[in-house]
């Protein structure tokens, strides 16, 4: 484990690309969602896609996991080319996802939920680590993982894949319909995850929640990467944010 | 009274194969959303295996009750991958068809080769441990003759649906396979090889039909059409318990045969329908099964 932490400071300081996309198109069936996006995420970092609905900011994350079925131009994770690997093989080198709708199957209780992500290498959270991160769980593992409130199951999609050893995680819209006091919480675990060396790339429509937790952002929209800048320009760029986003 | 015991027992034996082809039909059903009308062939099959067996290689019924399920199942395997596969995502209707015409073609050659009547396949008659000559014979309960391999076939059975649920329901490889039967996709993004788990899982459905084949063939001699007589009763079964439920299809399985075998006993003429009967109701009053999930 410090090994690790050595490691991946190491590579925060060299700022290693952990993840690249290059002119990334994706298609869902006949409909053209992407249109050559482009970005990159560095080691340690917590990465924010920003943008409308529709935009194209989840087609980005699944085309990463290898989801979309028709997808071009190139993914580089760790200097590995993904572009067309199958999404079980690039779990495997060490991305975690954590969809939009959460995914926690209804005929799995809690602890089979939070259990059923393999590990897929060393190095991830142990189940006592998870439960210090989030103590609810813990008293509700013999539920049913859809009996769970809305923002305990939100916890355990971000939890069940922080066993997995991924060091490179993937949450799509994770405060979408919580309350305040959750977000909040969600808000404290990311940056928890940050100190602790993972490289989060984070979907968000709520972008005060972002600003509390990311390094850098990139506006999506119509499909294409438009915009780019790190958290550090976020006073000087509000302007152009509001107009992209329509707030 | 002995007429009665006579027929429950019948009733069990039948429930036992009911059982363990519903189990495989709806673990196959959850898993590929395939309608497996091969199932009654592959049964057929396993129960020709085990003729081969014995009668080409000298190899006996309980060597047949291992070997019959992993022939039968990688043939069921080569199935899926050469075939079935490509009927992902498609509507129910093409994977009934295909499997129906697989079924046509199977039980056709066996057919061809066999002839429509029964061939004998003897109850085993060892281990041979002082008065029991195998699974040969019986014994007297009082209330009624036993004659053991009749026990023998509806323990095993139950045995071996249980320790299927067991499997399922409680086991990590269990879970893999509930959450790919409800979200395919998201379990793949976590790193497991759904394709190779649909076709383990179809493999695992077709071995216990090819199990339930070799269970029959003493009882039932080894025939090409023995799978196409049962297969009909075992959809409505299957009906009746609703595809999604593995404890549903065991329990339906027995229950459904004890019934018939009352029926027997206490309104013969019925005996042949009253499943069926059964069947119009639950739909009537609930059509996806009494245990099942809305397909």
């Amino acid at each position: 484990m410090p090994d690790l932490k050595m490691a991946e400071a190491t590579a925060k300081s060299a700022g290693a690309e952990v993840l690249s996309v290059s002119e990334l198109q994706a298609w869902y069936g006949e409909s053209h969602i992407l249109h050559g996006v482009n970005f990159n995420v560095k080691a340690g970092e917590v990465v924010t896609l920003l943008g409308r609905n529709g935009a194209g900011k989840t087609t980005t994350l699944k085309s990463v996991m290898g989801i979309i079925g028709k997808r071009t131009g190139s993914i580089r994770f760790n200097g590995q080319d993904i572009t067309r690997a199958s999404s079980d093989r690039i779990a495997r080198q060490g991305i975690a996802f954590c969809p939009e709708e959460r995914g926690i199957f209804a005929s799995l209780d809690v602890r089979e939920n939070l259990l059923l992500p393999p590990v897929v290498r060393s190095g991830g959270l142990s189940l006592d680590q998870i439960f210090e991160l989030f103590p609810n769980l813990k008293e509700r593992l013999n539920s049913q993982g859809t009996k769970l409130s809305g923002g305990e199951q939100q916890m355990l999609a971000i939890a069940r894949i922080l066993r997995t050893g991924a060091r490179f995680l993937m949450l799509d819209e994770p405060t979408e319909g919580l309350a305040p006091v959750i977000i909040q919480q969600i808000g404290h675990t990311i940056a928890r995850l940050k100190s602790e060396g993972f490289t989060i790339l984070l979907v968000e429509q709520n972008f005060r929640f972002a600003s509390t937790v990311a390094d850098r952002y990139y506006i999506v929209e119509h499909g294409k990467v438009i915009d780019g800048f790190a958290n550090s320009e976020l006073s000087a760029n509000m302007d152009k944010l509001h107009t992209y986003l329509g707030v | 009274m002995q007429a009665l015991y006579a027929q429950l027992l019948v009733g069990l034996i039948n429930g036992s194969f009911y059982a363990l082809l519903s189990l495989g039909l709806a673990v196959i059903f959850g898993m590929l959303n395939i309608i497996n009308f091969a199932h009654g062939a592959l049964y057929m099959m396993g129960a020709f295996c085990a003729y081969f067996l014995l009668n080409l290689a000298g190899i006996g019924y309980w060597w047949a009750l291992i070997i019959a399920p992993i022939v039968v199942g990688i043939f069921g395997m080569i199935l899926e991958r050469t075939m079935l596969q490509w009927l992902a995502g498609l509507d129910h209707l093409y994977g009934l068809l295909l499997t129906f015409g697989i079924a046509l073609i199977v039980q056709g050659v066996f057919q061809n080769y066999f002839g429509s009547s029964g061939l004998p396949y003897a109850i085993p008659d060892y281990p041979q441990i002082g008065d029991w000559r195998g699974l040969q014979g019986g014994i007297n309960l009082g209330f009624m003759f036993l004659p053991i391999y009749r026990g023998w076939v509806v323990i095993f059975s139950l045995v071996v649906c249980l320790a299927t649920w067991f499997l399922i329901e409680k086991t990590q490889l269990g879970a893999y396979l509930r959450a790919a039967t409800e979200n395919p996709t998201l379990v793949r993004a976590f790193g497991i090889n759904v394709p190779r788990m649909i076709t383990l899982t179809y493999g695992l459905g077709v071995g216990l039909a090819a199990l339930a084949g070799v269970l029959s063939a003493p009882i039932n001699q080894v025939r090409p059409l023995m799978g196409a007589d049962l297969i009909i009763v075992v959809f409505a079964v299957v009906v009746i318990g609703g595809m999604g439920s593995i404890m549903g299809s065991i329990i339906t399985g027995f229950a459904l045969g004890v019934i018939e075998g009352l029926t027997k006993y206490f309104y013969p003429e019925a005996s042949n329908t009253v499943v069926f009967v059964l069947m119009v109701l639950v739909l009537l009053v609930k059509p996806t099964g009494l245990t099942g999930r809305a397909a």
